[in-house]
Formats: structure tokens, sequence, C-alpha cells
């Protein structure tokens, strides 16, 4: 069990409370206690940095990532596409520690127990807390598509950054000229709503350039393009035969081996298969025995981001279930970090969360090495839903692919993994 | 903390704040969700306008600029008819009163 003595001798002279850079007043916020942090992604992270900075130090936080460094979902198309290296999409985590004072345990969480207020890991005990904040983003559901689990390694998703982006673009490199990129998307809603589609573009733009007779076949399970449909539409469009998009195809099965997708009406025999898996919260939400609603994502009170009905933790992210019209974004995620951060601080003095929290989101997406779309959109809390809902009249889209947006794409990246990890 | 300035300054303002109970951290969090692009606390790393230490007369006049698309925009003339006036005020004088990292170590 992790005190808070060991906490602070872990920390060691450099991180001691009050001496951390950024910090002028030592004494703190006000707000006292323990925070633990499951998941250092665009919500946990940015949940950890802001308890520390608006705490002023006084808060503890401990932060606890099963990987080493963060590697971002948002830029691994370009990656995918051939236009950007892994270590581009790869930020340290040692910023937390060493300016902000976040206590970093690589491990891996593998229960909680929300009565006694503890987490356990994997090779670290238990770690006690006063509040836990869950990020732990996406899971695959088991078994939701026939051969496909455990399988990974031959029908990668590269839908959680990392070795499987890599993976995903070697197999691409290895592709003939001629053969077939197949992927499919899964029926909403999923982690990144145009991610797909900017992947579709961005491998299309590759193998234009490198083997102009293959083909890429976009195999969705929904009816249509589930977002900025019109601009992905004439992206799709730009790649002429290239580019195959194919609405209402539910994959059945997959032969990993063979790469043969079993659609409900067809079979297809791909040279690269790329399988976005059906999507839930990440497991340890699941086997937490949140809440969750269609038996997939975290039902939260929307002032506090807390589980309902379990106090004390708080989901964010792509795990809970969004109010209207929101997507499942890195932004939203990063946004939902600070929505938290400021409502334990606020809860750890004894006062009620802020009545009026606002979130907004930006998602770019590249339709080929020079040009991007965006969506966005603002959304306030309405309290006679209890929920943020977006503001009529504010948000849209792109009138088109611009040149001046990429730059603004590569800029958002910059600034955000800052906010999250600098 | 800045956010006594911030209500001096909304005040002069003559913009009203709401019979509410009002968080007393209402200008920082809102400003947080500007923090994305444009860097924590206001200060971007580039590619993005640093909004830390600006004046709220300017920024507001930006906001307002974009708003009537006086100053086109790619994605801002969106973002900010998602804002209340009196959010817009609470966040820039919010910027407005943050040290710009940049000028510090310019002054270095
Ligand atoms: C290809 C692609 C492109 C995308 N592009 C964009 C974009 O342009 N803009 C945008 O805003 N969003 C984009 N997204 C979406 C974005 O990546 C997610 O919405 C975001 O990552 C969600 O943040 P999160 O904190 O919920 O989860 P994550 O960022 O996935 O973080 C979860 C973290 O928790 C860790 N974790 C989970 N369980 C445990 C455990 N039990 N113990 C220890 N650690 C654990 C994981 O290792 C991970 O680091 C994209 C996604 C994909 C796949």
């Amino acid at each position: 069990m992790l005190s808070r003595r060991d906490f602070l001798k872990s920390m060691g002279a450099t991180a001691a409370l009050g001496t951390v850079p950024g910090f002028a007043n030592a004494a703190g916020n006000g707000a006292r206690g323990h925070v633990v942090v499951i998941g250092g992604g665009y919500g946990g992270a940015t949940a950890a940095k802001y308890l520390r900075m608006w705490s002023q130090g006084s808060v503890e936080v401990t932060l606890i990532e099963r990987n080493a460094s963060f590697v971002s979902c948002p830029i691994s198309n370009l990656v995918i596409g051939g236009l950007k290296q892994i270590e581009d999409i790869t930020v340290s985590y040692a910023n937390l520690q060493s300016k902000w004072g976040v206590k970093l345990v690589t491990d891996e969480v593998t229960a909680i127990d929300a009565d006694k207020r503890t987490v356990t890991t994997a090779k670290n005990g238990s770690i006690a807390y006063d509040r836990l904040v869950m990020s732990p983003g996406i899971s695959f559901i088991p078994g939701a598509i026939e051969g496909l689990d455990g399988n990974e390694e031959l029908v990668p998703h590269a839908w959680k950054a990392g070795p499987q982006t890599a993976l995903l673009r070697k197999r691409l490199e290895d592709m003939p000229d001629g053969g077939v990129f197949a992927m499919h998307i899964p029926r909403a809603p999923f982690r990144c709503p145009p991610g797909p589609y900017e992947r579709a573009c961005l491998v299309a733009n590759y193998l234009r350039q490198s083997k102009p007779k293959s083909k890429v076949l976009v195999l969705d399970a929904n009816g249509e393009i589930q977002s900025k449909k019109g601009l992905f539409t004439k992206a799709f469009e730009g790649y002429g035969e290239l580019l195959e998009y194919v609405p209402n195809s539910t994959l059945r099965a997959v032969d990993a081996r063979t790469r043969t997708a079993e659609l409900e009406f067809d079979t297809i025999e791909a040279d690269v298969l790329n399988v976005l898996p059906p999507m839930r919260a990440g497991e340890i939400a699941i086997q937490a025995g949140l809440p969750l609603i269609n038996d997939r994502w975290v039902d939260v009170d929307w002032l506090t981001l807390e589980a309902k009905g379990v106090a004390g933790v708080h989901v964010l992210g792509d795990a809970l279930f969004p109010a209207p019209a929101m997507p499942k974004s890195g932004h939203m995620a990063n946004q939902h970090g600070k929505l938290a951060a400021a409502a334990i601080l606020n809860l750890l003095q004894g006062m009620a969360p802020n009545p009026t929290p606002v979130v907004m989101n930006t998602c770019y997406s590249f339709v080929d090495g020079k040009n991007v779309i965006h969506v966005a959109s603002v959304h306030q809390f309405d309290a006679a839903s209890g929920k943020p809902m977006p503001v009529d009249g504010a948000g849209g889209l792109s009138p088109s692919a611009n040149e001046l947006e990429a730059k603004a794409a590569l800029a958002w990246a910059k600034n955000i993994w800052a906010d999250m990890l600098a | 903390m800045n956010l006594r300035n911030a209500i001096v300054v909304v005040g002069l303002a003559g913009v009203a704040l709401s019979a509410q109970a009002q968080d007393p951290n209402l200008a920082r969090n809102l400003a947080a969700t500007c923090a994305n692009c444009h860097g924590t606390n206001g200060n971007s790393l580039g590619g993005m306008e640093t909004l830390a230490g600006e004046s709220q007369k300017k920024l507001l006049q930006k906001l307002d600029d974009f708003r009537t698309g006086e100053k086109p925009a790619t994605i801002m003339h969106q973002i900010v008819k998602g804002y209340t006036p009196e959010q817009l005020d609470l966040i820039t004088a919010w910027f407005a009163a943050q040290e710009a990292e940049g000028d510090e170590q310019d002054a270095e």
C-alpha cells in the first residue's frame, strides 16, 4: 500500500510539494487528498496535470499507465500512410513527474475496490485513493467477430496507437502493387467518428503514389459515412477507382490466416485486412462493474463525471456514454480531464462542482498529404437535461478540404500533447 | 490567481453576472477549454495564437470580428458562437491576466 509518506518520499527532493517549478503558492489551493488516475491517454494525462497545476501541488496525484510512453492515435493515420514516423507521435511521460510532480507508475491496474477506495496493480500491489479518475479508453468486445480474437497480428486494428500502428504500416509496405487493402468499420458509436474515413484516404494516398494498381475497400457496417459525410464523399471520389466505399457491410467472421472477410452477403479476400472491432469501454471499467449503458459505455454524472452511483470514481474520455452529439475524440477526452479536475478539486474542499461547465471539440482529418477538413462543436451544460448540449448555430465543418487546415491540424497536435504532457 | 481581476474587469464592462452561485474558478475553467489548441494557460507552442498576456480589449475585438465574419477564419468563427458574451468576457480577462511565457524568456 502506497501511503502518503511513501508518496512524498518517492517524489524525491526535486519534486517535493511546493518546490515543483510553476507552483508559486507552496500552500496550494486548499484541496488536499490523493487522486489516482488510471490511464495516461488524452483524458487521464490531462486530468493528472491539471489536478497538480490547479491545486498548486497540494493534491497528490498518482498516474498508473501500462505503457512506458504516450503514443498518439491522432496523427497515427499519417504514420500508416507513410507521411510520419512512429517517433513523431510518441511523447515521454517524464514532464508529468519532473515538472508537475505527478507520481508515475508504469503498471497495469487489475482491479478496483470502490468501497475501500483502493486499486490493485499487477506489480505495485494495492494503492489507496481519495478519488479515482479512470480514462482507460476503449476495449474490443470479445467474440463479436468470429475468428478475430487473438489474431491482431494477422488482422491488425491499429485502433490503439503503438506497435499496431507500426504493424499496419509494415503490412501496407509489404503489399504488392495490385493488392487489396480492405478495412472494416463497426457500427457506431466507435472511437473517433472521422478516423476510419481519414485512414481510408491516407492509405489510398499512399497507394496512388507507390502502388497505383492497388485497391482500398472500405467496408462500413453503417449505412453511411459517420462524420463529415459530404467532405469525405468528395475526397473518396477524388481517389476514383482506387477507393471503393461499401456501406451496410456487416462483418460476420474473418479467416485471419487467409485474410478473408465474411460479410453478410459477400466474401472478400484481402492482401491487408484491417478490422476495427466493435468497441466498448476499457476492460477495467467493465471489470469494475461500473454502470453501463447498452452494456458498453459508462453512465456518468455530467457535473463531476462520476460514474452514476459509484462515489469517488470519475470516468473520462472514450469510455463514457457520450452526451448528445459528443464525439469520442482525444480533444473531448482532454476537455473531460479538465472538467473532472475542476470538479474533484472542489469536492476535496467540500464545495459543489461548477454548475455551468462547458466543453468543446475540434477534430481535423487529413484527406491526403496536404489537405485537411475539420468538424467543431461547443457543448454547454443544460440543467434541465443534466447534460452538456451542443450549442445551436455554433461549430460546423470546413467548407472544403484545404491546405491551411493541414498546418492547423499539426499545430493542434503539438499543442494538445503539450497541454497533456508538457 | 487572477479571478478577482477578472471579476473587476467584467464588472467594469457592465456585464451582469448570473444570480446563480457561480463557481469561484469559472473563468479559469472556461479558459481551459481553449488550451487544447492555444496551449496551457494560453501559451501556444506555435501554429496557434498565444492568448496569455494579450490585452482583453484586443482579444474581445478579435472574437467579435470572428463572430461577424470581419476577420476570416478556418474554425474560430464557428467556435466563438458557442460561448456567451459573458463567458467570452471571463475568458479574455483571464488570459489577459496570464503571463506570456515567451515574453518572459525574451526578457531574460
Ligand atoms: C486512427 C485514429 C485517429 C484519431 N484521430 C483523432 C483526432 O484527429 N482528433 C481527436 O481528437 N481524436 C482522434 N482520435 C480519437 C482519440 O484517440 C481518442 O478519442 C482518445 O485517445 C480518447 O482518450 P482516452 O483517454 O479515453 O483513451 P486513451 O487515449 O486511449 O488512453 C487510455 C490509456 O489508458 C491506458 N490503460 C487502459 N487500461 C489500463 C489499465 N487497466 N492499467 C493501466 N493503464 C491502462 C492505456 O494504455 C491508454 O494509454 C483518433 C483515434 C484513432 C484510433
